[in-house]
């Protein structure tokens, strides 16, 4: 028998070690694609203490180490099995305010799951499924407080965008005790988290009560605020911001420029799940804002973004719904549980096919999709390897929507209105690494606006990066960790 | 929230509003659009801006009843407030010294006009302005575009005010009487718009069109207001809303524009017959 109850007495690492991992329970296939709640119900009490009991508290746990954020993972699990749910939570939040959404999106397996010194006997502690747990457990139980926040600095930032890189950077200044103001183009605050991320994946309400805690913090959040139009950055530094710090993402959605593209019913991955998500759509008519799904919807892409689609269109009433893929199952980069859940819903997958030309009827609308089949050849720049058309090969697809999700460019609203700011021959701001400062001294960026389209979480990470160097400049510190501060000092910065 | 100071009823079905947005208007210029909510529920309507009082902070916008947001917010009074008001957005219209400028505008595309035509007029250019209706008691900012012009010129379909026809017999009038024109921009509905374009195409004097697709956040980030400008796909909300109309594909733009014709048509019924509905309630209870 292995112990469910709270113990503060650790088990013998023996008796851990006989524990197998926890499955979180979730909704079922048949019924979850009729509506838009989450899937994964998250963990019972006994079954979290269960897993948290898992963790063998190495004295050098590479899961931390895993973590972009620098969660101290084994100190949270520790808690979680000795019963102090809400200990734990806080124990996150002191790296990442955002757990209840890194709980729920981050791919653990890639990160501090893949390195857990389980991993390689077995099965990994559910490191992400615990995350969740505390941080719902806390939210429910109405126990979020704010914590001892230093004396104020007087120092002010400017946080441009919302998303995860934001509400990090956010988060960590404001704890250092500076006054932190968020600038979000949307009417609501989240970025990705709220427009991109469906809600059966991420509830819209756990969005909102992660920005709470930020305002909680002493964040200000301005909504409806496009940055590039309302004002420029440098007109925010003549307001007096200290620094500036740009998150905001991948905002141009890349089409494939192929004939028929501009035809009713295709979408881009952005718009469509933005309908769905920020707006609701699937409400309509309750909700405003319409939304087209066919019976024959056909999703191009292979990513996080193409499941969150093609999952969206099967509850909005899709009969047939594909991913349309260039490449193999293996070269997917969506997670491996979305593609999972996708399966179960009934997507079906068309590997190495890409479409060429759609065709519409005589009032625009798109009613078929003409495919080629492709062969992969060498690896390419990404490491996978180039998928490679198969001449001959075309036929033809009955197909009512297309929803584009092959990625995104850089949006060139802030980059073409801050003079001096150094972009990449993608449009993505440069940073120097160590620090995410711009070639504007006292302007940071981080995220998907300067990797290009990423994960939430390398976005959370870039924040707390920049975070760190943002204090560091603001504060006039010596620099350890960066150069280019000690490069320009401050009053020679603030002239420019 | 943004809090409506001011609203009047221009004709059947067009009301004018009034809105406190001081920090916006500020910023705004001529040719730039705004995005507004009606409430929690509502979209994200593309809105063009109908005039911009720069001393008070104040937003003009006009909006003509063809749906169930369109019919709720034309239903709201002096007082209540929109959800928000997000802009200024997309490029604001090209202004310098063309020489001889005619301003076009057509039905609701009259009041974005409005501004364009002072900024032109701003700028040294001589302004002349077309503006037509169906009908008299359809044309509206008569008395603003009257001062923001050299000369108004009307037309209305059936007659009963200015020229019989349309704006482009007015401007084909202009052009057959030898006027030299430099620059046409027009607003307005998509036929007018393209009518303009064939007008002016063959004694090819450079013609912007003012573009008001589908469009979701207005910043370049969903790709829904696609439209093809000389053979190529641009997005209207941040390389437009204004684009050269000889270039511009209106065919494609009309079908675009009739992507959610079935949902609107359902949300403006529902709409309406939720409104009888309440007024029913409303009588049976001071009843």
């Amino acid at each position: 028998m292995t112990m469910v109850e709270p113990n503060n007495e650790p088990l013998p690492k023996k008796e851990r070690m006989k524990i197998p991992r926890q499955t979180m329970p979730e909704q079922d296939p048949k019924e979850r694609i009729k509506n838009f709640r989450e899937v994964p119900y998250g963990l019972p009490i006994d079954i979290a203490i269960k897993e948290a009991q898992r963790c063998l508290e190495c004295k050098k746990p590479k899961c931390v180490a895993g973590c972009p954020v620098e969660v101290d993972i084994p100190a949270f699990l520790i808690k979680i099995a000795k019963g102090d749910f809400v200990g734990a939570a806080r124990k996150i939040k002191e790296t990442n305010a955002i757990p209840a959404i890194c709980g729920r999106v981050c791919p653990q397996e890639e990160q501090c799951e893949k390195v857990c010194i389980l991993a390689n006997k077995g099965k990994s502690v559910a490191i992400g499924y615990l995350e969740r747990f505390v941080a719902d457990y806390e939210r429910e139980h109405g126990k979020i407080e704010i914590p001892n926040l230093p004396p104020p600095t007087g120092k002010k930032v400017a946080v441009v965008g919302s998303g995860p890189a934001g509400l990090t950077v956010a988060a960590d200044l404001a704890q250092m005790g500076h006054k932190v103001v968020i600038f979000e183009a949307l009417h609501k605050a989240g970025g990705v988290l709220v427009y991109g991320i469906p809600e059966f994946r991420l509830p819209k309400a756990i969005v909102a009560s992660e920005v709470d805690y930020l305002k909680l913090l002493g964040v200000d959040v301005k909504t409806s605020y496009v940055i590039g139009k309302l004002d420029t950055i440098d007109e925010l530094m003549e307001m007096g911001f200290d620094a500036i710090f740009i998150g905001t993402g991948a905002g141009l959605p890349n089409f494939m420029r192929i004939e028929g593209e501009n035809l009713n019913g295709v979408y881009s991955a952005n718009e469509f799940l933005t309908r769905s998500n920020l707006m609701a759509a699937y409400n309509f008519p309750d909700k405003d804002t319409p939304i087209h799904v066919g019976d024959n919807v056909a999703v191009l892409g292979g990513g996080n973004t193409a499941m969150d689609s093609v999952r969206t269109a099967i509850r909005l009433g899709a009969k047939n719904a594909y991913i349309v893929y260039r490449r193999s199952r293996a070269e997917m980069p969506a997670r491996l549980e979305e593609i999972h859940h996708a399966e179960q819903e009934g997507v079906k997958f068309n590997f190495l096919t890409t479409p060429i030309k759609y065709f519409g009827d005589e009032n625009g609308w798109i009613k078929k999709m003409e495919c080629v089949r492709m062969e992969l050849g060498e690896p390419d720049a990404s490491g996978r390897r180039r998928p490679v058309l198969i001449e001959g090969s075309n036929f033809v697809l009955d197909i009512d929507t297309v929803i584009v999700a092959i990625g995104n460019s850089s949006n060139p609203l802030i980059p073409r209105t801050t003079p001096g700011l150094a972009t990449n021959k993608w449009g993505n701001i440069q940073v120097e690494e160590q620090t995410m400062m711009t070639s504007r001294p006292g302007i940071f960026a981080g995220g998907d606006i300067v990797t290009g389209g990423a994960t939430v979480i390398s976005a959370a990470g870039a924040g707390k990066v920049a975070a760190r160097a943002i204090h560091r400049y603001i504060m006039g510190l010596p620099s350890i960790e960066d150069k280019v501060e000690g490069k320009i000092p401050k009053e020679e910065a603030k002239k420019l | 929230m943004t809090k409506i100071i001011d609203k009047r009823e221009l004709c059947e079905k067009v009301c004018q509003f009034k809105i406190e947005a001081p920090h916006l208007v500020r910023k705004a210029r001529a040719g730039q659009f705004v995005i507004l909510r009606l409430d929690e529920n509502g979209e994200r309507v593309p809105m063009s801006i109908g005039g911009l009082d720069k001393v008070n902070g104040i937003l003009t916008i006009v909006i003509q009843e063809v749906g169930k947001t369109s019919g709720a917010m034309n239903r709201m009074k002096i007082g209540d407030c929109f959800a928000d008001v997000v802009g200024p957005l997309g490029v604001p219209s090209h202004i310098e010294k063309f020489g001889n400028c005619v301003c076009i505008g057509g039905g609701v595309g009259i009041p974005p006009i409005y501004p364009i035509a002072q900024a032109l007029k701003e700028a040294g250019n001589n302004v002349t302005t077309i503006i037509g209706a169906r009908s008299k008691s359809l044309l509206i900012f008569e008395k603003e575009l009257t001062e923001a012009s050299h000369r108004l010129l009307i037309s209305t379909d059936d007659g009963s005010y200015g020229t019989h026809g349309f704006v482009t017999t007015v401007l084909q009038k202009l052009l057959n009487d030898g006027e030299k024109i430099d620059m046409v921009i027009c607003v307005g509905p998509v036929p007018m718009m393209k009518a303009v374009v064939e007008t002016t195409r063959k004694p090819a004097i450079k013609t912007y069109v003012s573009l008001n697709p589908i469009m979701v956040d207005g910043t370049g980030m969903c790709g829904a207001c696609r439209v093809t400008v000389g053979g190529k796909t641009k997005f209207a909300c941040v390389d437009g809303p204004d684009f050269d109309g000889h270039e511009v594909d209106f065919e494609e733009m009309t079908k675009r524009m009739k992507m959610y014709i079935r949902q609107e048509k359902i949300a403006y019924e529902k709409f309406l017959h939720d409104g009888c509905h309440l007024k029913k309630q409303m009588d049976t209870i001071s009843n």
